[in-house]
């Protein structure tokens, strides 16, 4: 079964086109990551999802409603972190908590959630008191308190100190494990990869790329990129392509075929009796791709 | 894992969590229960108890329900505008679309705390007038008094939805309810009563807006001259009649329902450049 389901979704707002005909499928269970610029749609294709924005094309099916229609039976079973904000001030972190949940058929225990945000110390004190990585904390805590099947989470790190982003970390991993289904956006690359089953990135409101943290725009086929150092004195003559040598020392390149350029290399400095110093491989790293693929299409 | 929660829960819900909020919120509060007992205070003072212009009653038996009916006023249209404004600035609207919480369910419970806070505000103000000024109440009028209380105050709740409505954002909220209150509240019998040198044409114009009549209709009940228990359409021959005032709060009450249902936004307006 698919959580979400969503065919030519363009959402516009005027002449701005946020989202440009989105076609996604996230499967229950899942932890589906949304990769993108400022800009780039993901408020306006997730807030769609949450039934908070009316779409202007295209067919959207979430937990089997028509978010624009789904009504209570809809929203009992849906949690929300919005992008930004929407606290009472004026009520404390207990109460707010115990609030949201009573709103819903089933809740976890208000001390429990607050716990798995980490505001324990901060239970009674006013929202209004909260700082921003808090109040964040807090938003993350409403969001989870009805138990929720599918939970979006919009942004949910952005303001988090480390330590409180491994633990909100922590505790997707753990709702994951409950199986509960997951759709999150972010800017950061590494929450993508450690967090998410699935990445689609998503610039200019088009889905410029999709798949596992692994292969993401072809990345375990994308070569890697060898680098070495030669030490002063040693002749760089006959260095196989695609090396070259660099004042330096330190000789760099993309090999799209790592084994054989590994293989023609350190052939040449054998030969020689060369030992080339701190030789490494390394596969493009998540960000490499993630700005190769929006560099080709990103926000001005 | 049990049922969802049933409607009548969920407003009591909400309704405790506005009541807890607008007691938390001391300037909210204070507009709405102390200030106009601070203006009795000063009426009573700066007139005596002598016997007030046309209606050849004490200052406190006028003023006590002008005032009272001033802090409801204040409390339907005034906090409840800039309460909503203020939540929907912050996101608070929209994240309760977001739940199971019904919209319908929401209102209602907002109204029901305004009406709570407003009848407060009456029960301070006259309680006030009865123990410090000796002010008089008629047990034959208390049912008419109660009707005009509660559709006078549905009447500026929902007028406070429309301002709320058609404000863009929290900051034009008091001028926009400043500027339709105030100036109404001195034609419309409430800081000034009636007097016979007032022109004719402002008490006509006064007579379109609900403001005067939610305060004679109030106060007639308090009125030792008039006779009847007010359930009357006509205030021939001195008879106390809340008929045609009912009838106009009624009519704006409707109209301003109509128009806040149809401009409401639960969404914090997008800023102009984004
Ligand atoms: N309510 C709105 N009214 C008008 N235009 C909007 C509105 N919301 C978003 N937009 C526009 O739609 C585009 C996509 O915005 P959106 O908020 O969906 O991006 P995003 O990917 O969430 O960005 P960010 O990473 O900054 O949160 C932007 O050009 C934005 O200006
Ligand atoms: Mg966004």
């Amino acid at each position: 079964m698919s959580a979400v389901v969503v065919e030519n979704l363009v959402k516009r707002y005027g002449e701005n086109t946020a989202v440009a005909g989105v076609s996604l499928r996230i499967a229950e269970g899942e932890v589906f990551a949304l990769l993108g610029p400022n800009g780039a749609g993901k408020t306006s294709l997730v807030e769609i999802l949450e039934g908070h924005r009316r779409r202007t094309s295209g067919t959207v099916a979430v937990l089997g409603h028509d978010p624009e229609h789904g009504g209570r039976p809809f929203r009992e079973r849906i949690g929300i972190v919005l992008q930004d904000g929407g606290l009472e001030e004026d009520l404390s972190v207990a109460e707010a908590v115990a609030y949201h949940a009573s709103l819903y058929p089933r809740s976890r225990p208000t001390p429990e959630v607050i716990a798995l945000v980490g505001l324990e110390e901060k239970a009674r004190a006013r929202v209004g008191t909260l700082s921003g990585g808090q109040m964040r904390r807090l938003e993350l805590a409403l969001g989870i308190v009805s138990d929720p099947d599918l939970i979006f989470l919009d942004e949910p790190t952005t303001g988090f100190d480390p330590a409180a982003r491994r633990q909100a970390w922590e505790l997707v991993r753990a709702l994951r494990t409950f199986g509960k289904t997951i759709v999150l956006t972010t800017h950061y690359m590494d929450e993508a990869q450690h967090l998410a089953d699935r990445i689609a990135v998503i610039a200019r409101g088009r889905i410029v790329a999709e798949g596992t943290p692994t292969t993401l725009g072809d990345r375990h086929r994308a070569g890697a990129m060898v680098r070495f150092h030669l030490a002063a004195g040693v002749s760089p003559e006959g260095l196989p392509p695609p090396f070259a040598a660099a004042p330096t020392g330190w000789v760099e390149a993309p090999c799209g075929n790592p084994t054989a350029a590994l293989h023609g290399l350190t052939a040449w400095a054998t030969a020689r009796g060369i030992e080339l110093d701190g030789l490494s491989v390394v596969p493009p790293s998540l960000e490499d791709v993630y700005l190769r693929l929006v560099g080709e299409d990103a926000t001005p | 894992m049990t049922g969802s929660p049933t409607l009548a829960s969920l407003f009591w819900t909400q309704l405790r969590i506005e009541l807890r909020l607008f007691f938390r919120s001391p300037l909210q509060a204070f507009f709405s229960l102390i200030f106009p007992l601070l203006m009795l205070l000063v009426f009573a003072t700066l007139f005596g108890n002598g016997r007030m212009g046309l209606l050849g009653v004490t200052a406190a038996q006028f003023y006590a329900p002008a005032l009272a009916v001033y802090g409801a006023v204040s409390t339907a249209y005034w906090n409840l505008a800039i309460s909503v404004v203020t939540a929907r600035e912050l996101g608070v609207l929209k994240r309760i679309r977001g739940t199971p919480l019904p919209p319908s369910v929401y209102m209602a419970a907002r109204l029901a705390a305004s009406t709570w806070i407003a009848f407060l505000a009456i029960a301070i103000m006259i309680g006030a007038g009865v123990v410090m000024y000796g002010v008089t109440v008629y047990a034959h009028t208390l049912a008419a008094a109660a009707v005009t209380f509660v559709v006078g105050v549905g009447c500026f709740a929902a007028l406070g939805l429309v301002i709320a409505s058609i404000s863009p954002n929290a900051k034009t909220t008091p001028a926009l309810t400043s500027a339709t209150l105030l100036p109404l509240s001195f034609i419309s019998e409430v800081f000034i009563p009636p007097s016979a040198s007032a022109p004719a044409w402002l008490g006509q114009f006064a007579d379109l807006f609900p403001l005067k009549h939610f305060a004679r209709a109030f106060s007639g009940a308090f009125n030792p001259s008039l006779h009847g228990s007010g359930f009357a359409w006509s205030d021939a021959g001195g008879t106390y009649a809340i008929g045609p005032h009912v009838a106009v709060m009624a009519a704006w009450g409707t109209v301003a329902v109509v128009v806040a249902v149809r401009r409401f936004s639960w969404e914090p307006r997008p800023e102009k450049s984004r």
